[in-house]
């Protein structure tokens, strides 16, 4: 009696691990077919097409900016501000010398440096602090709501923290930097973490696109 | 000839390694029960109101320190920060207990994680002027510092200049060597002859 029911349950077993192997499979040969297409047809990877949007900021030196001027190259957009200490000084500094690295080739690649601290961050103060970066980064900030519609599309977060007992407060915000082809779909993106080679040889292979 | 030569070449860069393992930043400093080393800042970009302070704390003690506050001659006021990265976003969190140094323990404040976070900075710092302040712990009291002052995007004390380089703390591992060869340059591929 016993010994029967271990048996069966060792067929069901052996059934639900085929059946998850299968499984497994399928969805893997779909996404590589996906993946595939997405190539072929010069798309970006599936999932990511969302990402971005139309928009308008206004520049450091208080004029409009509207993403239709970056049709035609590819680009590199991150999000910061600039009461912060370590990340966004960093990243700034590290694209600074990227476009350094490109030589020529980084008139090709437009980088645009988007604040998420539009009451601090007015046009002037942004000015001020990149002038210690590449004058090729272009600094954007704007409304509220401007600034809000874009770190959306982006699936950009961010936050205000206050602090402990003063009307001061600092922010939480996605650190990456987004590669976007020429046709602005997303490539890939760039981490402060990851070595500076390897962000330097996905700048070129952005470009070579 | 050659030979001699590369042999010149790599005594020079012993010596110059061995001239470099001498600390060239102020002595640590002890209070109570907690030794402070190598506090260090960095140049920040012009009309920034924060900067970071890094410091290492090593509790030689039998209780428990928390690192509570201080001054920064610069700023406005200090806080303790922790930052960390969370799926792609950076978090700060100011610690509003303090900063644990539990004994026989070292904690590092550095870039990317513990920080003292310079807040409201009248002027930005300066290298090659250290930056005086205090660092106030719960139990040990308050001590006076000087922090290093290294350029714009450091990422540690002496990762990228000479002058205000540290070597009694360095990591050899992640040292960045493309920056390290001004001043004792090897031949290309001497690892594969030898």
């Amino acid at each position: 009696m016993a010994s029967t029911s271990s048996g069966l349950m060792k067929k069901i077993r052996l059934a639900a691990w085929a059946a998850i192997a299968v499984l497994a499979v399928i969805s893997g040969v779909h996404l590589l077919g996906e993946a595939h297409k997405a190539q072929q047809a010069g798309r970006s990877l599936p999932g990511a097409a969302q990402i971005g949007a139309p928009f308008e900021l206004t520049r450091t030196d208080g004029a409009r900016f509207s993403s239709t001027s970056l049709a035609g190259k590819p680009y590199a957009i991150f999000f910061g501000f600039t009461n912060c200490p370590d990340i966004c000084p960093t990243t700034l500094l590290e694209m600074t010398n990227h476009l350094k690295a490109l030589g020529a080739r980084a008139d090709d690649l437009n980088v645009l440096f988007v604040s998420i601290d539009p009451e601090r961050d007015t046009p002037e103060h942004l000015k001020l602090y990149l002038s210690a970066f590449d004058p090729r980064i272009i600094g954007l900030t704007g409304t509220l709501p401007e600034v809000a519609a874009v770190a959306k599309s982006y699936r950009v977060f961010y936050e205000k923290v206050p602090s402990k007992d003063r009307s001061d407060y600092t922010m939480n915000h996605t650190a990456s930097v987004y590669l976007m082809d020429k046709t602005g779909n997303l490539v890939s993106t760039l981490s402060f973490q990851e070595p500076e080679d390897a962000r330097q040889k996905k700048l070129e292979n952005l470009l070579s696109r | 000839m050659m030979k001699s030569g590369l042999r010149t070449m790599l005594g020079l860069a012993g010596l110059g390694l061995v001239a470099c393992s001498f600390p060239a930043t102020a002595a640590d400093v002890t209070i109570g029960d907690l030794v402070i080393s190598h506090p260090w800042t960095r140049v920040t970009p012009p009309g920034a109101k924060v900067a970071g302070g890094y410091v290492t704390i090593t509790n030689k003690g039998k209780a428990t320190d928390h690192l509570v506050g201080g001054t920064a001659a610069i700023a406005d006021h200090i806080e303790v920060h922790e930052m960390s990265m969370d799926g792609g976003v950076m978090k700060m969190r100011e610690l509003k207990d303090g900063l644990e140094i539990k004994p026989g323990a070292t904690v590092e404040l550095k870039p990317g994680g513990y920080h003292v976070m310079f807040m409201g900075l009248k002027s930005g710092p300066v290298e090659g002027t250290p930056v005086k302040g205090t660092l106030k712990f719960e139990k040990a009291g308050e001590a006076e510092v000087a922090y290093d002052v290294a350029p714009l995007g450091a990422k540690s004390a002496g990762g990228m200049d000479h002058g205000t380089m540290n070597h009694g703390t360095m990591d050899h591992s992640k040292m960045d060597h493309g920056n390290m060869n001004h001043d004792m340059k090897m031949p290309e591929g001497q690892h594969g002859k030898h």
